[in-house]
């Protein structure tokens, strides 16, 4: 990134000398619009500014078509994007009955009552312990995992045709299968761990509840985790480890030092996937394995916002929840830029 | 490789043994759960090797889930969601990299906007949206008093009432879903790669930006294409919330949701052997896609990412 950024700077500050094509399709808006920035002289005499994300050469001015090539986009985002969204922020400051006959206006109050809610910061809490549980989880073996198809060649690729079978999975049959395989009454691992003395029962037991999802949760993602960490440490440099290995550091030794830093920008989005992933995308493990159960112990936030809003019917709250959790998405997108601006800093 | 550490090597492959083995164990107990009978599959230990039921059991779940119906909806809606937001996203793509007009910027930014919020967020409003998408016009027609309007003009007397519900149909399992902007994303930055020589080399021959887009554009964007299909087709044919919320016809439901209700719940028959076989089934097309596909599959799944 930074050779391709001083190849540009170069070619902007020579005045009178049109940049070549491919430099500048190669860059991304950002960067062109950085060198274009540092070299104001050059840019007041020749060509007109770059608009950033725009082709050099495209076709010119004109509303018509492009309005015309977006419009199915927009249509779409419109029905099924804007205007729900708008609808869950404006029910967050209203409270209807659940048959919509009377509708009034209570500023915060939905909040409030969220707040105040035992139930509520019971799901916050079963959240917050499950995500976490599972992004450690996820994130140790997914390391583990990527550290040893580094080190070997053989059988490389069966290893990781292997491994990756379970995103083809969808949450849902991953959950039925991991309630079969700790189901107290018929599951093979149940009866293990009832042979050694424990009493197994997510049905009754709260923990053993939140253990059983966290665990169907990681090892349906664990293969997302596993290939960007395949694929960061493919991007590592040979010529780094090889000076280390000279200087007598060990496998291991040069995997902490060298390997997990030039990583650290993939493990922070992979960080950031798994807790949006955690959130939203676990509702069908929860549903199919616990139904939130029992009482309430897997009762995830994201879970709470369907069942308040189909089955109790209380769309002020849910709303409010959806709103949370609107932020809450909001914050991790935020995040993820920046991981795009450490991935340039790095050059990975 | 730096060095010669046989030890190191073998703890790997182990390492990396006992990862295959987690991912298989779960499938393994499936597959042999899915071959017993219903009395076998009670019994404490659970057998370690297969029965012969496991045809048989194919076929109950096969019937029982309605399969030979909800497989053809699954594969309506993947397949929809993947050709639709391909094609929605690769014309929204060409319009933001290729042309120059006013409101570029804003386009960008709103389509941008909708990669924030997953669907499972806007549950409810969608919902709302979706049972009478013709809602915002219901709005517009009552604030714009079109009613009275008419009535003006012409003397009769009539109500407006846009009704358009799209529970248990097709579009309404399909569009929401794509909503999203991800793949928008993904062609915006290939085509910035595309060298400009290709359209100023069109330009001259005379192409108009719509034959740019069909005869040099879009073969370009061909592996890109296949890549996100892969990915989307995955997408599609896993989803879970929004089939279950939409489609309360038994017959509109789609294979994932149909297998749900193959689970044995406390108060029935625990026919865990059927509800494995059913679980074997639904996993099916997915997993070939990805075993005969990887290569595509392995850089969709990079790529779209990003």
């Amino acid at each position: 990134m930074t050779v391709r950024s001083s190849v540009t700077w170069r070619d902007v500050a020579v005045p009178g000398q049109p940049r070549t094509a491919a430099a500048s399709a190669e860059l991304g808006s950002r960067d062109a619009a950085a060198a274009s920035d540092r070299a104001a002289v050059p840019r007041k005499r020749a060509r007109p500014v770059q608009e950033p994300g725009l082709k050099r050469a495209n076709f010119g001015e004109g509303p018509g078509l492009p309005t015309l090539l977006l419009l199915p986009q927009f249509l779409i985002l419109l029905f099924f994007f804007f205007i729900p969204s708008l609808r869950a922020l404006t029910q967050s400051v209203l409270l209807a009955d659940p048959f919509g006959t009377t509708v009034q206006f209570v500023w915060f109050d939905n909040f409030k009552a969220l707040f105040a809610s035992v139930e509520y910061r019971q799901s916050v809490w079963v959240t917050l312990q499950f995500t976490v549980g599972q992004n450690v989880l996820t994130l140790l073996v997914a390391l583990v995992l990527a550290f040893a198809t580094d080190r070997i060649v053989r059988g490389r690729s069966v290893y990781r045709t292997i491994i990756l079978l379970p995103y083809a999975i969808a949450p849902a049959v991953a959950g039925i299968l991991w309630a079969f395989l700790f189901n107290p009454a018929v599951g093979p691992l149940a009866q293990m761990l009832h042979s050694l003395g424990v009493a197994w029962d997510p049905n009754l037991n709260p923990n053993h509840a939140l253990i059983l999802v966290t665990l169907a949760a990681s090892w349906k993602h664990i293969c997302y985790d596993y290939i960007f960490l395949v694929v960061g440490l493919l991007a590592v440099p040979v010529s780094l480890m090889e000076a280390a290995a000279v200087d007598g550091a060990g496998p291991i030794r040069r995997f902490v030092s060298i390997g997990l830093p030039m990583l650290g920008p993939t493990v922070f989005f992979l960080t950031v996937m798994n807790f949006i992933y955690g959130f939203f995308e676990t509702f069908a493990i929860i549903d199919a394995v616990t139904k939130g159960g029992p009482a309430g112990a897997t009762n995830i936030l994201v879970y709470k916002v369907f069942v308040d809003g189909f089955v109790n019917l209380d769309l002020g709250s849910s709303a409010a929840q959806s709103v949370m959790l609107m932020s809450f998405a909001l914050i991790c997108t935020l995040l993820q830029f920046r991981y795009f601006d450490r991935k340039v800093n790095y050059g990975v | 490789m730096v060095e010669r550490a046989p030890v190191l090597n073998f703890v790997c492959h182990a390492i990396l043994i006992a990862g295959a083995l987690t991912v298989c164990v779960p499938l393994y107990f499936a597959f042999v759960a899915g071959s017993l009978t219903i009395g076998e599959v009670q019994k404490v230990p659970l057998p370690w090797l297969p029965g012969d039921q496991f045809f048989a059991n194919l076929q109950t779940a096969w019937v029982k889930a309605n399969f030979s119906r909800t497989f053809v909806n699954s594969v309506v809606v993947a397949l929809g969601i993947t050709a639709g937001k391909i094609a929605v996203s690769l014309l929204s793509a060409f319009a933001i990299t290729y042309f120059r007009f006013r409101y570029r910027m804003l386009a960008f930014w709103l389509i941008f906007v909708s990669l924030m919020l997953p669907i499972e967020v806007r549950i409810v409003p969608t919902f709302e949206a979706v049972a009478n998408a013709a809602l915002p016009l219901q709005r517009l027609a009552d604030t714009l008093r079109l009613a009275d309007l008419w009535r003006w003009i012409s003397g009769h007397e009539v109500t407006i009432a846009f009704e358009w519900n799209m529970v248990n149909t097709y579009p309404g399992l399909i569009l929401p879903l794509m909503a999203s902007a991800t793949a928008t994303f993904l062609f915006r930055q290939f085509f910035l790669t595309v060298p400009d020589e290709l359209c100023e080399a069109a330009r001259l021959d005379g192409a108009s930006p719509l034959r740019f887009f069909w005869s040099i554009l879009l073969p370009l964007s061909v592996p890109n294409m296949v890549a996100l299909a892969i990915i989307l087709f995955l997408f599609g044919w896993n989803q879970y919330l929004w089939p279950l919320l939409f489609t309360t016809d038994k017959d509109m439901a789609t294979a994932v949701i149909a297998l749900k209700n193959l689970i044995p719940r406390s108060d029935s028959e625990p026919a865990w052997n059927v509800a494995m076989s059913g679980a074997l089934l639904t996993m099916l097309p997915p997993t070939l896609v990805i075993l005969l596909l990887q290569r595509w599959f392995l850089k969709g799944l990079v790529d779209s990412s990003k």
